[in-house]
């Protein structure tokens, strides 16, 4: 039996070396995100259907999100995926503090990110603005024409279908981020114990990865939702 | 360890895999990919065994034109149980999650997978997954069909389709994981000298389907998700009566379920590669095109799914595309095809168990794909579709092929797995008996189906009984068939010859090391210096390593 690669830190026994090791990890990071991809895909063309199909549906709907919670929302995940490439770095750098700090900051950007979200979502139940069947029940434009959460009476299924969308698509881009603090949390623990170093960082660079691509997932998910409906607040 | 230099009498008492330790729990917790082969390999077969009697009791019940055995209510749940458990709880996982398993590390020169903790989790998910769909079963199973197509699934069904949905998604994470698992090991971990184009075809087969696990599960996986909200919380995307679109439950189910079908096949194909090169000892004809007709079949694979929509209100302009883009999807099957025949051609062909089922493969998996062009033609398949010619053309592909190319595979690697020599003769007449069971089941279910038998009925007129009291008995007789490898196989572990290193003197690292193989696969750093299936190269290449072992 071979006895290299036997006392190496953090080199798991069935790789060869260091590089075979974070190339997997990495590689596999990439995989996982194609199939992601294929995941929020599968919503995505949901969404582009029933948006040919409920074009107006569709455009009430977006008015009635909260456009700047969306939007302070978009600007916390760019932040937060500015913080963790700079953990990288230091990371990659060696740089302790720096990178613990760095994570830290990214953690509570995620949490704002989920604590705004709560909110949006708490008052879309409080409208009956759930589209499930028992708790769907939006008053109507007809009746109350100065209540911004109202809907036209014509368009009441249509807007259904299109937050039904818009639960099912931010509800798994939630998920996401509830797994990604989990991940933080973890990543900040090892860091703490100063696992990190310029030659092993690659939790971290794989880490980011996934940070990222929960980021941008969420670049496409804001337009969609938030934008396409915004031009109706010019009448009011 | 020295044991690898030492002759033949006392190897086989050093430490294997599968001696290392012996307690439950070092099975369960396991991280060596071969234990996790094997667990799944238990698994699976209980599954087999669950589909199979739901089988029976459909061939059973069209024994007579009325319907006297079950009721109507209970024919929908044993067709649907038999196609759930079938297809995603034994076809899947087949071939990828039991031989690959066992064989891909060792197939390169590695000591495991890229990640061992994934793979033990998705024996567990999947373990969660089939425990769920058994309480489905108990509870009163599902009665839509294995299609879950609503608005029958979404409101009309009085049956556990929430329980089952839920069941398959999370089964999907398994199938993902093993596809994630398997594509960065093949990417990463190859030995010194293997590359791309050295690597076995079954490592290409492999490949592609991992293409397709971690491409297509996902959007079947948020498709049943999506259906589970719409039955529990009336909150929807498919029923119409929500505002939703029925057809589009099509597109996305079939969006990952046509290319399930090659997740089912291009491992069979795979395994086919190796038998044929070891039982005639040449390799491959065009290992190129094998090998990229593999993938061709993965990537063009996704683009053909609108063929099961021919009569569900698609444009006559989408069809025809989707209809020729099928007709396309044919042609690198066929290269493989031709290539496994024109390898056999002027070889020296050994008839040993697992060649009888490569043989049986050519045959029928040729009879199921070419029944496939007339269902893609798309005025014929008007007639066809929904009648027992696609049951047959199915069961041909996935029974005809897979099924009996994993049995092949199963027997050929069998000896490395275990350690042991099953019997040959009765592998041999098994075989040969599945063969005959298989067609006398099935080809009278293409003239069934072409006279107008609809499938998924529970009775029919009596015209038609002839045709199936002949397709019934050839079920028996295939059911028999199946039986018998469980047992002579069983027997081999107590009673069979001990396997040599190597008992088909075929090519490939997995031969190279010792049966059963040691907890690391190899007590050497293995290096590829030849091309793949070159087996003049076998024996000079074993004693150049006993020679290493010696002076070691
Ligand atoms: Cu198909």
């Amino acid at each position: 039996m071979s006895e290299h690669a036997e006392h190496v830190p953090g080199l798991a026994h069935h790789f060869v070396s260091m590089e075979q090791q974070k190339e997997a990890g990495t590689v596999g990071m990439w995989v996982f995100l194609v199939t992601e991809l294929m995941f929020f895909g599968g919503l995505f063309l949901v969404y582009t259907i029933f948006r040919s199909t409920y074009p107006l549906g569709f455009e009430y709907g977006s008015f009635l999100l909260n456009m700047p919670l969306g939007l302070t929302n978009t600007i916390v995940l760019i932040l937060s995926s500015l913080t963790m490439a700079m953990g990288v770095h230091s990371a990659q750098t060696n740089k302790q503090g720096a990178l613990q700090m760095y994570l830290i900051v990214t953690l509570l950007l995620c949490l704002v990110f989920l604590g705004i979200k709560t909110v949006e979502y708490r008052s879309k139940l409080h409208d009956h603005l759930f589209p499930a069947y028992t708790t769907y029940n939006p008053a109507i434009k007809e009746a109350e024409p100065n209540n911004h959460h109202a809907v036209p009476q014509a368009l009441k299924s249509e807007v259904r279908t299109f937050l039904w969308i818009y639960f099912l698509m931010t509800g798994l881009h939630a998920f996401h981020m509830i797994v990604g603090a989990g991940m933080l949390v973890g990543l900040i623990w090892m860091a703490r114990k100063g696992k990190f170093n310029d030659v092993y960082n690659s939790p971290i660079e794989i880490g980011g990865l996934y940070w990222h691509f929960v980021d941008i997932v969420w670049i496409f998910l804001f337009p969609l939702l938030y934008l396409s409906g915004y031009h109706l607040n010019v009448g009011h | 360890m020295e044991i690898a230099a030492q002759p033949a009498e006392t190897q086989e008492e050093s430490v294997n895999y599968l001696n290392v330790n012996h307690t439950v729990k070092s099975w369960l917790l396991t991280l060596d990919h071969k234990r996790i082969g094997i667990l799944y390999l238990l698994s699976i077969s209980l599954f087999f065994l669950i589909g199979g009697i739901y089988a029976s009791l459909i061939r059973l019940e069209l024994v007579t034109p009325r319907g006297d055995l079950l009721t109507p209510e209970m024919y929908n749940r044993v067709f649907t149980m038999h196609g759930v458990i079938m297809i995603f709880f034994f076809l899947i996982p087949s071939i990828p999650a039991t031989l690959g398993n066992f064989l891909l590390p060792l197939m390169l020169g590695a000591k495991d997978v890229a990640f061992p903790r994934l793979n033990l989790l998705s024996w567990y998910i999947f373990i969660i997954g089939g425990a769920m769909m058994m309480y489905t079963l108990v509870s009163g199973g599902i009665d839509t069909g294995w299609t879950f197509y609503p608005p029958y699934s979404s409101i009309y069904s009085n049956s556990q389709v929430t329980l089952a949905g839920v069941s398959i998604f999370i089964t999907g994470f398994s199938s993902i994981l093993t596809g994630l698992n398997f594509m960065v090991t093949i990417h990463t971990m190859r030995a010194p000298g293997l590359t791309w184009f050295r690597m076995p075809l079954f490592l290409w087969g492999m490949y592609s389907t991992s293409l397709i696990q971690i491409l297509g599960t996902p959007v079947i996986a948020i498709t049943v998700l999506a259906l589970a909200f719409e039955r529990t919380l009336q909150i929807g995307i498919f029923d119409p009566k929500l505002g939703g679109d029925p057809v589009l439950f099509q597109h996305m189910f079939w969006f990952y379920s046509h290319p399930a079908v090659y997740i089912m096949v291009i491992p069979g194909m795979g395994v086919i590669s190796e038998i044929i090169a070891s039982m005639t000892r040449k390799a491959i004809f065009g290992y190129h095109f094998v090998a990229f007709s593999s993938l061709a079949i993965a990537v063009f694979g996704f683009l053909v799914w609108g063929h099961h929509m021919f009569t569900s209100s698609q444009s006559m302009y989408q069809g025809l595309v989707f209809s020729l883009i099928t007709y396309a999807v044919a042609i690198p099957s066929a290269i493989k095809t031709f290539n496994w025949v024109a390898t056999i051609y002027k070889g020296s062909v050994s008839y040993d168990t697992p060649m009888i089922y490569a043989l049986a493969f050519l045959g029928l998996f040729t009879i199921g794909g070419m029944t496939g062009l007339f269902l893609a033609a798309m005025g014929l398949d008007i007639h066809l579709h929904d009648t027992y010619f696609v049951v047959a053309h199915f069961h041909y592909v996935m029974v005809g092929g897979q099924i009996i190319a994993y049995l092949g595979g199963l027997h050929f690697w069998w000896p490395k797995m275990t350690g042991r020599m099953y019997s040959e003769i009765w592998g041999r007449i098994s075989a040969v008996i599945i063969f005959l069971g298989f067609n006398l089941t099935f080809f009278p279910q293409f003239v069934l189906g072409y006279l107008g038998m609809p499938r998924r009925y529970h009775a029919y007129v009596p015209e038609f009984q002839t045709l199936h009291v002949l397709s019934s008995a050839g079920a028996s007789i295939l059911a028999l068939g199946f039986l018998m490898p469980g047992i002579y196989l069983t027997a081999s572990l107590f009673f069979g010859k001990k396997a040599e290193a190597n008992p088909w003197q075929a090519y490939g690292l997995e031969w190279q090391t010792a049966s059963p193989p040691p907890l690391e696969n190899f007590t050497y750093d293995p290096v590829v210096t030849h091309e793949a299936y070159d087996f003049d190269s076998v024996k000079e290449i074993q004693e150049a390593r006993e020679k290493v072992a010696v002076t070691a």
